[in-house]
């Protein structure tokens, strides 16, 4: 085994590197970089207890894997609400720190995860996952724990209905299949839509699910369904089928990683048919990977970079001085969860489990970036979508669709 | 109906041709050693970063030219033949004698490590320091920003556009009449049919028509003996690794050219199918590795495209058990009686 490591670094070596060997024993634990806390705080390992002056929050993403842009944009945009609250002053005359832990963008590293946060780091709150299978493994441990989780961006709504104790602040899939079935419909006036969905994610099911209902309520017509696998990156046999059915618009409600895939595939086999999906489009990387083939397709989302509101034009500012890039729709809720975490932390009378909650679940005309959030009572926040047309290396703002 | 049945050909055959490439390293190495490099996926994947970023140096304009593709090609199968020299030099040569189980678990860490070690970020960049006003280098395990100086060293998880190296042109099309139903050849579709034929004819002839492989032949069939007859046992495995991970390189390529994007985990994906489609064909037969390839990649396009698309894997692993219920030897293998 030591050799095969030695032989992973001799094999990264051949393209011309050189890679610092690991000083951490365990390779899926991310520390965090807090700026401006007192250095040794946040460096301690995670055995028992953290140091008393610091209220440690706990955060489970994919920085690695097919999921991680989003890992990233999200835990970037968590860090950045953690240091301005502690520039404010804290909570409680206490510093916050975050403990990330990376799941791979798998269920069953985000369930072992969790458990590690919850045992071991003893965190106040968990913040986690993009994805919603992996928030589906994640959140049964802590309903169990009794320590709140708040989702930033994981829409399938069974995520919430786990417990009492499991928030989200976007949201939900019905929601976005609606948007979208309602924009094509209405104003896209389309009769023919067809589907290509991915039959082993949660949210892509979610999403079709419910298009598919609406588009049909609304007097549309389905004229196909096909589906693939996520890690596919061949979906020429299903595009050469979609072409047949002379659809008006395609339905893809993937991620970026293979939306940008199927569209330079349709377009090389001259399917001419607009493409609309939802908010797993977003991300920089599906103009790059793309590149002009997905220019003319629409997407609903959860925020718009092009939004003048003063609120979200200074949380761009700041997050574009901080990371020298326009934050993402992921950035963005990762930002608002954590505000909306220590805003109930700063409000709970007691730092536990069940008064924090109890705090998250009052939550009421928060002025996040991307919406402002009133949570029901099913800890889901009731917030309207934002319609983007795709245009070459941007998303542009078409219309707001309000539930 | 004619035109549709000619573009879901065209479509498997593409599909079919690249599995078979990374099905003959499963297969070569399978029939000299016994031993399934689970890793050989990965190494087609490490080829493919290769290449992209010989593509990535040589700049738009020379990696367009024939010499530039050329170049992308022979640099990434050169470094993954070293690389699989390598991997059989210090990670299978030392437990050759050792039950056949611990090879198989050092391959699948070699898998993991490679894919995973690939999804590390590492990058160095420049770093002025405020005191002294000095500019030094400093290794990092952040993306590199847009527009900073900084050189990335792993590529990190997120997926990437591979490079054009090839201008997609359409060479062929035909429509029905109402425009229904297209058929559309594209160039690097027929290129790549021609570049995977050709590495399995060379390969062809090297076993068959060559002194290197004979030697091979002959190791296969018994290393033992072979090397009481004198046959550089270490060295004809040695090249055998190399050979199969040249190969497998190759074919990255080609799949890089034909799906357009490089990622780290794709190995996993494909060298998956290609050990299946080395199964079917009786793996440690070459013909049978490339056959099993095509017939893997014609059942999973025909399952899209009589059936439903969700049933795609599951029909064609489905066929797989059935082909070996029948033949468990697989379509080309030969039955051998267990010595007792």
């Amino acid at each position: 085994m030591r050799l095969s490591l030695l032989l992973a670094c001799a094999a990264v070596l051949t393209i011309g590197c050189e890679k610092k060997t690991s000083t951490d024993p365990k390779p899926a634990e991310v520390k965090q970089p807090v700026a401006d806390t007192k250095p040794a705080e946040p460096a301690k390992p995670p055995e028992a207890k953290p140091a008393e002056d610091v209220l440690l929050l706990g955060e489970v993403g994919s920085l690695t894997g097919s999921e991680a842009a989003f890992g990233i944009s999200t835990r970037d945009g968590i860090a950045m609400a953690i240091d301005e609250a502690n520039e404010a002053g804290g909570v409680k005359g206490k510093k916050l720190a975050v403990r990330v832990y990376d799941d791979q963008s798998k269920p069953e590293e985000a369930a072992s995860a969790v458990t590690r946060l919850i045992t071991q780091d003893k965190v106040l709150v968990i913040l986690g996952e993009v994805a919603s299978s992996n928030s589906l493994a994640m959140a049964p441990k802590a309903q169990e724990a009794k320590t709140p989780m708040i989702s930033p961006s994981s829409t399938n709504p069974k995520v919430t209905e786990i417990g009492d104790y499991i928030f989200r602040v976007c949201f939900i899939d019905p929601f976005q299949g609606f948007v979208m079935a309602k924009y094509s419909r209405e104003e896209l006036k389309f009769n023919n839509v067809a589907i290509l969905t991915d039959k082993r994610s949660a949210y892509s099911e979610g999403l079709t699910e419910v298009f598919q209902k609406k588009f049909a309520e609304l007097g549309g017509k389905i004229v196909g369904v096909e589906s693939y696998s996520k890690g596919d990156t061949d979906f020429r046999a299903q595009l050469t089928n979609i072409k047949k059915l002379k659809a008006q618009g395609l339905y893809v409600p993937g991620y970026y990683q293979d939306v940008a895939v199927i569209a330079e595939q349709a377009k090389e086999l001259g399917l001419k048919v607009t493409m609309m999906g939802g908010d797993g489009w977003d991300s920089a990387k599906l103009f790059e990977l793309g590149g002009t083939s997905v220019v003319g397709s629409y997407v609903s989302n959860h925020y718009s970079a092009d939004d003048p509101s003063p609120r979200v034009q200074e949380f761009i500012k700041k997050y574009q001085a901080r990371y020298k890039t326009t934050p993402d729709s992921l950035a963005a809720l990762g930002y608002d969860a954590a505000r909306v975490a220590i805003e109930a932390m700063k409000r709970a009378p007691e730092l536990t489990g069940p008064a924090i909650r109890d705090q998250i679940a009052i939550t009421k005309d928060f002025p996040g970036v991307a919406g402002t959030i009133t949570l029901d009572e099913k800890r889901n926040p009731v917030k309207p979508a934002v319609v983007l047309k795709v245009e070459e290396g941007k998303f542009k703002y078409v219309s707001t669709v309000a539930p | 109906m004619i035109y549709d049945l000619a573009q879901h050909l065209i479509n498997a055959i593409a599909a079919g041709t690249i599995y078979a490439l990374v099905a003959l390293g499963y297969t070569m190495v399978y029939g000299v050693l016994k031993l399934i490099n689970f890793a050989h996926g990965d190494v087609m994947m490490v080829g493919v970063y290769v290449g992209y970023a010989v593509a990535f140096l040589l700049g738009k304009e020379a990696s367009t030219s024939l010499l530039g593709f050329l170049a992308v090609f022979l640099v990434a199968m050169l470094v993954c033949a070293l690389i699989g020299f390598l991997i059989e030099r210090f990670a299978y040569r030392p437990l050759r004698e050792k039950p056949r189980l611990t090879s198989l678990i050092t391959a699948i860490g070699i898998s993991f490590a490679l894919s995973y070690g690939f999804q590390l970020d590492a990058t160095v960049s420049k770093v002025r320091d405020e005191v002294t006003g000095t500019e030094s280098w400093k290794l990092t395990s952040t993306p590199c920003a847009a527009n900073s100086e900084c050189v990335t060293l792993l590529p990190g998880a997120a997926a990437r556009r591979f490079p054009t190296i090839i201008e997609s042109v359409e060479w062929l099309k035909f429509s029905s009449d109402d425009e229904v139903s297209e058929v559309r050849l594209l160039n690097w579709q027929v290129m790549s049919f021609l570049i995977a034929v050709g590495l399995m004819v060379a390969l062809q002839v090297l076993v068959y028509r060559t002194k290197f492989g004979k030697a091979m032949r002959a190791v296969s069939h018994d290393h033992r003996t072979a090397a009481l007859l004198g046959i550089p046992v270490d060295t004809v495995i040695a090249g055998t690794f190399m050979l199969g991970s040249a190969l497998a390189a190759g074919a990255g390529i080609l799949y890089a050219i034909k799906d357009k994007q490089v990622q780290p985990l794709m190995g996993m994906y494909v060298g998956l199918k290609a050990f299946v489609a080395a199964v079917i064909g009786g793996i440690g037969n070459l013909k049978g590795a490339v056959t099993g390839a095509l017939l893997l990649g014609l059942c999973e396009e025909g399952v899209v495209w009589f059936g439903s698309s969700s049933w795609r894997d599951a029909v064609a692993f489905g066929f797989l058990i059935i082909v070996l219920l029948f033949r468990p030897e697989g379509l080309f293998g030969r039955a051998v009686a267990e010595k007792v």
